[in-house]
């Protein structure tokens, strides 16, 4: 810690919580997280928190260690140093899918669809956990099982319109455009009923009207369904327009936490990062 | 019998399995694909040999370059008509392939030979080797698979290290793109391993049928699955991994049957590849890859 | 929408079950009507228990994409656990049915149990390592089952693995011989009880894959790290998938086993497990229609072609591997869309001509 640059913005826990936040448990509580690859450091000193309805931005140059923080948090790799707390309780040692009912999920930054099943049944894939029917019952296809794939069906669907993905409810997933498939991802994290979804580059490969689509779409899922979202993403417009907190990292370390217009203003961001950009 | 009499045993038997593995390491190595038809290449090399020594008269050198050289040539049209077109294909449909080559080999050597076995002579004429006043007694037989197989290991070895085809196999096994776009010829790297591999099972098959001399179109077919977890158990796609798992596999296979069960040796010999691979889930000298996410 | 979707999957299952049904009524009474020889009366139950065997394989093979091969091992558990279950049960279970029913049962229960068992050690390994330790794990399960003695005395039911130890008293009398395998099995199987069997495995898989077990097992398929990333747990499922898959092969087994009046554990080697498996993949993968249908076929085949003699098995493996290169490559591919292309419009040009 010592060598970050001097105009790093420590920024108290919980303030910048959105107002309707204050004083709730956060969703996200990461405490000086830090994972290394046989010697060579990968994320170092990582502090987040993130409130139950905030929109946070994670940015930082190519290899700063992005994907590997997803992972942390999602229990796919398991820390060298530090906690990972999902709605108040320690992911430690626990495997990815037991992460994940403590509401967290994720998307992937090569998207990661069930490419051979319909988008109805990638989304259906998602609410597992919520439907509750017995082995035995969908074996016999008791009434249960009816009542219960009738309401998963109804479930799926209005979550595949809320991203209008209605009209392509039964077609294969791998066979969607790129743009679709990075939606239908999300709606697949949201049927997972999470309290926070993880986006990893939720806009590469789209266009500027999609993108402008997606961030319209991302306040959206934050108001409708009263969740976090914490977003990696290259596209600047996106980060500054969206986010409400953005940290920055470069080389595995926080360089710079706080609101877009204190990060946008930040020289060590500006070097780090931005700077790049204005060149351009 | 003693110990050691076991244990040169054991090696002699799994110096086979380590050159019939080292064919099945090579072509996953770079084709990755599971070549079943290899056992039976096996077969029909040490029918190719037992022809020559036995209708034509000929000395068993000749025997032994023709079996190659059949092999060799068999290898290559195998790789072309049939695993060739399916490149890039499921390995499933690869496998199911391999699998009917495997048949068609073993149907067509019985219809030319029938399925009566064939009394293999053996290739060496060296007196067996007594010592220790006849405490231990290494045939003739032995002796020449186990210098074979160390003569090949090096061989090997020395090819893959320092030539330019032994490089490029190197550099196709690791990413067959990246070779490519390097300008490697990938299918005439993979038509040349399938050579190798099959010129190999030649040998073996000749090794095979002079130590236990019976000769049926399905010869090839058990010691080609044993290879196969030899293979694995050596870690699948490395060279010295298949000549250390053929030979452990050789060792494990005469230990169970000398001192625990003669009936349950199979079981055995596969419940420690079992154990193996739960300890080490990628063979004893194989590399274990992340999947990225 | 929604009821469109789920009226498809009804449809196309409902198109299974009728085929089947079709199929049997139509053999059954042939075979009532004297019209079948006596060989094709052979083919009967064989034809039902590889049907279950390649459906059971491919739920594992093309649903939860783990390559196994070793089925033929639990095959082999069902036929020696049914033929035992059905000795110890003769003149205590009155009907024949019921105690081929109950053999199958059991011998399905001793399987699943057994699966599950090995499913713990193996299922923590994937794609060609998990294929070779179940080759593994079939081997040693034909090489204990050839190797165990069970029988009956006046003292009741013995069980061991050498001959030592198996001493029967008074009264004595051998199930299972050792390497001799079990022989003056009384012979229970019947066509319709192969055809319940069918109807009972199709029941189960076809209800399991379109059910949110189903949907898991194909996710993890798909993509295992997406699948445990939506709170699936990834080896519970492939246990479901590899213990339902066994417990069907073990009932096929015991069927199978009941069927000849001897049999022995190398019928269960690592060639029938590869020959369950070519039914599977030719029939497609994921495709239980396709399973039902090339097990019939490739069943039948080699068997019809008797009259080729030596020369069937060589046919039979180059029909393996044009069938191959002609569904799955590109080139062969092309070219057979060239000249069909040609012929159609070969065609195409006499239709003109003729209408002309």
């Amino acid at each position: 810690m010592a060598d970050y640059p001097k105009n790093v913005i420590q920024v108290p826990t919980y303030n910048l919580f959105r107002e309707q936040d204050a004083g709730k448990l956060p969703v996200l509580d990461v405490r000086n997280l830090g994972i290394d690859f046989g010697g060579l450091t990968a994320v170092d000193s990582f502090n987040i928190t993130i409130g139950p309805t905030e929109i946070a931005g994670l940015i930082g140059p190519n290899g700063a260690g992005k994907t590997t923080i997803f992972n942390l948090l999602t229990g796919v790799y398991q820390p060298t140093r530090g906690s990972v707390l999902v709605n108040g309780i320690d992911i430690k040692g626990m495997p990815v899918h037991k992460v994940n009912k403590l509401g967290i999920a994720r998307t992937f930054q090569n998207i990661r669809l069930f490419s051979e099943m319909t988008a109805l049944d990638n989304v259906k894939v998602g609410m597992h956990n919520e439907i509750k029917c017995s082995f035995i019952a969908s074996l016999l296809r008791l009434p249960s099982y009816y009542r219960a794939e009738a309401a998963a069906n109804m479930k799926a669907m209005e979550l595949l319109d809320f991203m209008g993905l209605g009209d392509v409810a039964d077609k294969k997933a791998g066979s969607l455009p790129y743009g679709v498939q990075r939606r239908l991802e999300i709606v697949r994290a949201l049927a997972t009923n999470p309290s926070i979804i993880l986006l990893d580059e939720p806009a590469a490969g789209m266009n500027p009207s999609e993108t402008a689509e997606l961030m319209h779409q991302i306040r959206r899922i934050r108001d409708t369904f009263h969740i976090a979202i914490f977003l990696i993403e290259h596209d600047m417009n996106l980060v500054m327009n969206v986010c409400e907190t953005i940290a920055v990292v470069n080389y595995g370390k926080i360089i710079c936490k706080g609101t877009p217009e204190q990060v946008r203003q930040n020289p060590a961001v500006i070097e780090a990062y931005l700077g790049k950009e204005d060149n351009d | 019998m003693s110990f050691l009499q076991y244990l040169i045993n054991g090696i002699s038997i799994g110096a086979v399995y380590a050159i019939i593995a080292l064919g099945y390491t090579m072509v996953y190595g770079i084709a990755k694909m599971l070549n079943f038809a290899h056992g039976d290449v096996i077969m029909v090399g040490a029918y190719a040999s037992y022809c020559v020594t036995s209708y034509l008269g000929l000395p068993a050198i000749v025997s032994i370059l023709v079996a190659v050289a059949v092999c060799t040539l068999l290898g290559i049209v195998i790789e072309g008509l049939a695993y060739k077109p399916l490149r890039g294909t499921p390995s499933l449909a690869v496998l199911i392939t391999a699998i009917g080559v495997s048949y068609f080999l073993q149907n067509a050597a019985q219809l030319i030979f029938g399925s009566a076995p064939k009394n293999f002579k053996s290739i060496v004429s060296m007196k067996a080797l007594t010592l220790f006043g006849g405490g231990l007694t290494i045939t003739g037989e032995v002796l020449v698979t186990i210098v074979v197989c160390v003569a090949i290991m090096v061989g090997l070895t020395l090819f893959t290290s320092r030539t330019r085809m032994g490089k490029a196999m190197r550099a196709v096994s690791e990413d067959r793109a990246a070779a490519q776009l390097m300008g490697i010829n990938v299918n005439q790297t993979i038509s040349v391993t399938f050579a190798i591999g099959s010129a190999l099972a030649a040998v073996a098959g000749v090794l095979l049928c002079s130590t236990v001399p019976t000769l049926m179109p399905t010869t090839g077919a058990m010691p080609g699955i044993r290879a196969f977890t030899a293979a694995v158990f050596g870690g699948i796609g490395s060279i010295p991994g298949a000549m250390l798992g053929g030979i452990l596999l050789g060792i494990i296979e005469t230990f169970s049957k000398a001192y625990i069960s003669t009936q349950f040796s199979d079981a055995i010999v596969f419940s420690v590849l079992i154990i193996i691979l739960l300890v080490k889930p990628a063979g004893l000298l194989g590399k274990q890859i992340q999947e990225k996410v | 929408m929604k009821k469109l979707l789920k009226n498809k999957t009804v449809l196309a299952n409902a198109r299974i079950y009728l085929l089947v049904t079709l199929g049997f009524v139509v053999m059954f009474f042939m075979n009532n009507a004297g019209m079948l020889s006596s060989s094709w009366k052979g083919y009967l139950v064989p034809i039902c228990v590889y049907i279950s065997l390649a459906v059971s394989l491919n739920l594992l093979v093309g649903i939860c994409g783990e390559l196994s091969l070793g089925h033929a091992g639990f095959m082999g558990i069902g036929a020696f656990t049914g033929i035992v279950i059905a000795a110890l049960l003769k003149g205590k279970v009155e009907s024949d049915f019921l105690r081929l029913l109950i053999a199958m049962v059991g011998g399905g229960i001793l399987s699943g149990i057994l699966g599950f068992l090995i499913g713990i050690p193996v299922l923590r390994l994937r794609g060609d390592y998990l294929a070779i330790v179940t080759l593994a794990f079939g081997e040693i399960m034909k090489n204990i089952i050839g190797n165990l003695y069970a029988g009956t005395d006046n003292n009741g039911f013995h069980m061991a693995v050498t001959t030592t130890k198996m001493a029967l008293g008074d009264g004595g009398k051998y199930i299972i011989n050792g390497p001799m395998g079990a022989t003056g099995v009384q012979k229970l199987a019947t066509f319709p009880m192969g055809f319940l069997l069918v109807l009972f495995t199709l029941f189960v898989v076809l209800n399991l894959v379109n059910s949110k077990e189903g949907r898991a097992i194909k996710a993890v398929r798909d993509n295992r790290i997406a699948a445990e990333s939506v709170g699936i747990n990834v080896t519970a499922f492939r246990m479901k998938a590899f213990v339902v898959s066994a417990v069907l092969a073990g009932m096929a087994g015991a069927l199978f086993g009941l069927n000849y009046s001897s049999i022995t554990a190398s019928k269960f080697n690592f060639n029938t497990s590869i020959n369950i498996l070519v039914f599977v993949v030719m029939g497609g993968m994921g495709n239980i229609l396709g399973s039902v249908i090339s097990a019939t076929v490739l069943y039948v085949l080699p068997e019809a072609m008797r009259s080729l003699e030596d020369y069937r098995l060589i046919l039979y493996a180059v029909v393996l591997i044009l069938v191959m290169l002609f569904t799955w490559s590109p080139k062969v591919k092309e070219k057979v869309a060239i000249v069909s292309d040609k012929f159609s419009r070969m065609f195409k040009k006499k239709e003109v001509e003729t209408n002309g």
